[in-house]
């Protein structure tokens, strides 16, 4: 954990800069950003296609500005709710790739020591809850932990990310609502990368946006070019202050698009040729690097610099992943409870 | 004075509210208006709003905000109106509540009540025992009460508890079963059957209203000089077999007994342990006496057939002890 802390604090281009700043916002941005493009396509591109990892692979190519720029919104006890396109908000809270790695490889080293993979990690310790399978099942349970947060007087929010797909589900819209009722300070976060799997958007809702609903809730709806990392960053903020002031929710679209498949073994050929081009040009880290660049935030040696230290720490990371062993068969029957109830 | 089991729960939900702040209460109905069977009444007056949180109807979403403020601290007590509507938040128990520790090993200290169970003509969508889906979901607890007493002492468990807990409390028990309960606090663990009625003739292995219908069995048979044991199972995950196969070892004739429908129900799965560990032991097959495999019907001719009464378990226990 310390080596990325360090990684990034040790980055004299990224020292320099204060977080506060626009530009130290946007160093930080690149280097997680980074961080979680070069981790990701070593999973979806190498470990995956060697077979190291037997389970499924979600990757959020393209979409990093989304979690990132909301990441670096929140103070680190803000309770986050990823979905599976989000593994940056993991690295600003601290994780490290090792464990990322062991987790996709089901190694003891995971976070969740094999007894679940890919995404599916969470880590209460840094207020983090993990997703499960079913889209939208964190939307209430959101709702509920803010509700919790100012029951107890706490000045935190929770964050709770999920696609466009999701929407579509009924725990989406009731947890909305409930969240809009009690109005809980939480920030509700769409990742419209426009494909559940294989549906587009036209065959997933009628409306035009996912943030066209939020009136339907009486709350806030704010859309965003969510490959902007800056703007998301922006936004999520505001959203961020309103939850604080006891306003309640937003619902934020972040208008973005699935560079991948579904997962690593969907080819993704539904998806017209021309969409893949187009949306090559708007990566979201080309785009912060030349805004970097042309802002004078950092030089592009700065930049090469920063990218080369992660693609070093990744290596390290993998073969770190791949000594760490499988765990031993005994451990399945562990924490099914609290307290084992064997032999009742 | 003696304490209904409805008045049982309400206490046990009151006195841990009062024990610990964390303690709220979430539901339809729960406020003002006191719940549908009037568990929570008077309690919107003394906690206030922020600790009894009326909703929408939104079962799911009920289950999941309950699980959110468990993860943070705090111990909810969701109510569901009817245990038939439990399904709408299936999958935020089943998937997320009971998986949380064993996947990431997150607490997710959540009691989710449900006022189970038929005899009162509230047909196929107000009488239900749904009480096997939940037993066949690791993670989960899932108690059935069948006394005022047991009801106010397991609810206070449940609530103390760290892992997820399903309450199925019988909407027929609510006004019909009362007690003295003792004037101090007091807690009956989960996981723990009771001999309910002392017997050495026939076991009679059940929970919840059957616990009734079984004793009416044994108060029949007993001018006969059959004597019956009842062994209420109070919590169904998990389950007490050490005290199931005590009372087979010493009785060898078995009866399990459930309102819930047969097939797949608790019955099976108590019978099979039986044969794998305490086959030596009995005399005569074991039995079963459930709801059959229809949903429960609404017209009172109907309901009487479909669910389990003294008479099919005299029948029953009749034919075991001329095995």
């Amino acid at each position: 954990m310390a080596a990325v802390k360090s990684l990034l604090t040790g980055n004299p281009a990224i020292a320099a800069e204060e977080p506060g700043t626009e530009a130290g916002l946007a160093l930080r941005a690149f280097h997680y950003m980074t961080l979680m493009r070069e981790v990701e396509d070593r999973i979806e591109r190498k470990l995956y296609r060697q077979g190291k990892i037997l389970g499924g692979v979600y990757v959020g190519r393209g979409q990093e500005a989304i979690c990132i720029g909301a990441g670096l919104a929140v103070e680190p006890e803000d309770v986050l709710f990823p979905s599976h396109r989000d593994l940056g908000l993991y690295f600003i809270r601290g994780i490290h790739p090792r464990q990322v790695f062991a987790q996709y490889m089901g190694r003891v080293g995971g976070i969740t020591r094999g007894k679940d993979g890919n995404m599916h990690m969470g880590d209460l310790s840094l207020h983090i809850v993990a997703i499960i399978s079913a889209m939208a099942a964190s939307v209430p349970v959101a709702a509920g932990a803010a509700m919790a947060l100012r029951y107890k007087g706490s000045r935190n929010v929770a964050l709770c990310f999920f696609g466009d797909g999701a929407t579509s589900r009924g725990d989406w819209h009731e947890g909305l609502n409930l969240a809009a009722v009690q109005k809980a300070p939480v920030v509700y976060i769409c990742n419209n990368n426009q494909y559940a799997y294989s549906t587009p958007l036209s065959k997933q809702m009628r409306c035009e946006n996912v943030a066209d609903r939020a009136p339907g809730y009486g709350i806030p709806g704010h859309i965003v070019d969510g490959n902007d990392v800056l703007a998301v960053n922006a936004t999520v903020k505001r959203a961020i202050e309103h939850a604080r002031a006891g306003l309640g929710p937003s619902l934020i679209e972040c208008k973005s698009f699935r560079m991948t498949g579904h997962s690593a073994h969907d080819a993704a050929s539904y998806v017209p040729e021309h969409l893949w081009a187009e949306w090559a040009q708007k990566d979201p880290i080309l785009r912060l690097r030349s805004r970097i660049l042309a802002e004078g935030w950092a030089e592009e040696q700065d930049l090469d610099r920063i990218t080369g230290q992660i693609r070093s720490e990744v290596e390290e990371a993998v073969e770190w992943a791949e000594n760490s062993p499988y765990p031993d068969p005994s451990e399945v029957l562990n924490n099914v409870y609290e307290q084992s109830i064997e032999g009742k | 004075m003696a304490t209904t089991y409805l008045e049982a729960i309400r206490e046990g939900i009151w006195e841990e509210m009062e024990r610990d702040p964390n303690v709220f209460v979430i539901g339809e109905d729960i406020g003002i208006y006191g719940g549908a069977f009037k568990i929570t009444a008077g309690m919107l007056d003394h906690f206030g709003e922020k600790r009894i949180v009326d909703t929408p109807i939104s079962e799911s979403a009920i289950v999941g905000a309950a699980i959110g403020a468990g993860m943070m601290g705090l111990r909810p007590v969701a109510e569901m109106q009817f245990a038939d509507f439990i399904t709408c938040g299936f999958d935020q128990i089943v998937n997320f509540a009971a998986k949380c520790r064993y996947r990431w090993g997150a607490s997710v200290p959540i009691v989710v009540r449900a006022p189970s169970g038929g005899g009162i003509h509230g047909g196929p969508f107000h009488s239900q025992n749904p009480e096997a889906w939940f037993v066949h979901t690791p993670g989960l607890k899932v108690i059935t009460p069948s006394t005022a007493y047991d009801a106010k002492g397991l609810v206070k468990s449940a609530i103390r508890d760290n892992d997820p807990v399903i309450f199925f409390e019988h909407k027929a028990l609510y006004r019909r079963v009362k007690e003295e309960l003792p004037q101090e606090d007091y807690t009956v663990p989960i996981g723990k059957a009771r001999v309910f009625r002392e017997g050495s003739d026939l076991s009679i292995i059940t929970y919840g209203a059957m616990v009734y219908v079984a004793e009416e069995a044994a108060t029949e048979l007993e001018k006969e000089g059959i004597s019956l044991e009842i062994v209420d199972l109070r919590t169904l995950l998990p389950i007490d077999e050490g005290t199931v196969l005590e009372s087979v070892k010493k009785t060898s004739r078995v009866i399990l007994l459930h309102e819930d429908t047969l097939t797949g129900g608790i019955g099976g799965e108590i019978a099979a342990r039986i044969g794998e560990k305490a086959f030596e032991y009995l005399d005569a097959p074991v039995m079963r006496i459930a709801a059959p495999d229809t949903p429960v019907p609404y017209s009172p001719p109907l309901e009487e057939a479909f669910l389990p009464n003294p008479q099919k378990v005299l029948e029953k226990a009749r034919q075991l002890l001329g095995y």
